[in-house]
């Protein structure tokens, strides 16, 4: 029920009185209500969750986890694995 | 998939993995509140893959699994109305209220139809002005404000023939219930990373502080996972209980303030009861006074229901992470998912359906 998913706004515009926006999910484009994410825009990733926009994906934050977890592996590599004491 | 493929490379989920390995020195119980990371966990192979020393309880985070009978019962009853056209979430369809299930209702008497989004039932409401559409507004702090759109929407539009059958529930109450029960086993918790996303994780910290025990928001591809389960184990071997987040791409402290916003002025707490679990205090939303046109169980005459439970299944104490599906004396056997007692052997949140597909 909590399942969302990431995706490409490539189009906003009004409806109803909804901001509304079209998303792209790997090439499957759906309709997705942007209300919840007043300053996204075009080229923004967002998180939709049943037809809602309810986060905006950070790039920023998403390089610097990525780069964290990297480090780790690197680490663990230099590292390697621990001597067997017999 | 960006934002998706990256969190899904195999070097790095083992690479997290063998830094688990080596910052554990002692046993660990986890609980992951989200039943979409249960099914993540188990799919993706990852209990497995843990050192034995880290073990994953599962958590009560599947709206379909909680959702009261009683309240299954008021939508068969709602749904089999001829005026009635009964929107719901796909999830819901096949849930067991006491004697049958939606899917039942659409094979006999009932309009039943499947939505993707609650914007979706408003416009079969502006599309159908002589029939009645009603909603299943079930769900966690994820799901609320969409629902709560719908109804700001439809009151928008001056639709007179929407309303919605709420059983919105919160986690953090369920959090207290699970860490006050006197067979609580749980030591760490990943927190559901979409619940936070809306919320934000600022009810977490005096959580974390009351009862010793570390929080991490947490994700749901796999590396996002082992990231959580890292961060909580790190806690645990220092000593520290806080709350930190392994979902900073997507979830800030302060969480979405727009959809706070509108889950306050459309709903207001009530107390709720959780299915196999019972009421616990303050852990539901309701519509406000001002919303009552769209409340589907004003707009009913849907009283004296007397649900009845399967006395066999134990969905309520694998909810609260007491047992695991394999516990159960009737799992795999007298309940399928073809043939549910229980509603987590349905849902795809389910802790029971995960057990049960992926063969554990």
């Amino acid at each position: 029920m909590c399942l969302a998913v990431p995706g490409k706004i490539v189009e906003t515009y009004q409806a109803d009185g909804l901001k509304m926006g079209k998303v792209d999910f790997g090439g499957v484009v759906r309709e997705t209500c942007l209300e919840y994410v007043p300053q996204a825009e075009v080229g923004d990733y967002v998180v939709i969750h049943v037809g809602f926009a309810i986060s905006m994906v950070s790039e920023e934050e998403a390089q610097a986890t990525l780069e964290t977890l990297r480090e780790i592996m690197r680490l663990g590599e230099e590292l390697g694995p621990e001597p067997d004491m017999q | 998939m960006k934002h998706i493929t990256e969190y899904r490379d195999a070097d790095l989920v083992h690479g997290v993995l063998d830094e688990i390995r080596q910052t554990v020195t002692k046993p660990w119980v986890l609980m992951e509140i989200c039943g979409g990371q249960t099914h993540a966990i188990v799919r993706h192979g990852i209990d497995q893959l843990l050192p034995p020393e880290i073990e994953l309880v599962h958590g009560p985070g599947c709206p379909v699994c909680v959702t009261p009978v009683e309240l299954i019962d008021k939508s068969l009853a709602i749904a089999a109305y001829p005026e009635v056209i009964f929107t719901s979430y796909g999830d819901m369809l096949r849930v067991p209220g006491s004697g049958r299930d939606l899917f039942s209702v659409r094979a006999s008497v009932g309009d039943v139809r499947v939505v993707y989004s609650p914007l979706d039932a408003v416009k079969i409401a502006q599309n159908n002005p002589d029939r009645e559409v009603v909603f299943f507004a079930i769900g966690f702090e994820t799901t609320a404000p969409p629902n709560a759109m719908s109804v700001v929407q439809a009151q928008r539009l001056g639709l007179k023939n929407y309303s919605i059958l709420v059983s919105h529930v919160r986690v953090p109450p369920a959090m207290h219930v699970i860490l006050d029960s006197p067979h609580n086993r749980v030591q760490g918790f990943l927190a559901a990373g979409h619940v936070c996303a809306v919320m934000g994780y600022w009810e977490y910290p005096p959580i974390a502080e009351k009862y010793g025990v570390p929080i991490v928001v947490t994700g749901f591809e796999p590396l996002d996972i082992v990231q959580g389960i890292l961060q909580a184990t790190r806690q645990l071997e220092e000593g520290r209980c806080e709350a930190e987040n392994a979902y900073s791409r997507v979830v800030t402290f302060e969480g979405n303030r727009p959809a706070q916003k509108l889950i306050e002025r459309v709903f207001e707490p009530c107390d709720r009861k959780w299915r196999g679990i019972g009421i616990i205090p303050g852990s539901g939303w309701r519509l406000r006074q001002e919303f009552a046109e769209f409340d589907a169980e004003l707009r009913f005459d849907v009283e004296a229901i007397q649900p009845e439970e399967s006395p066999l299944c134990i969905a309520g104490q694998i909810l609260q992470g007491l047992k695991k599906p394999h516990d159960c004396s009737v799992f795999g056997l007298k309940c399928t998912p073809e043939r549910p007692l229980g509603a987590t052997m349905v849902s795809s949140e389910g802790a029971c359906a995960a057990y049960y597909r992926y063969g554990r």
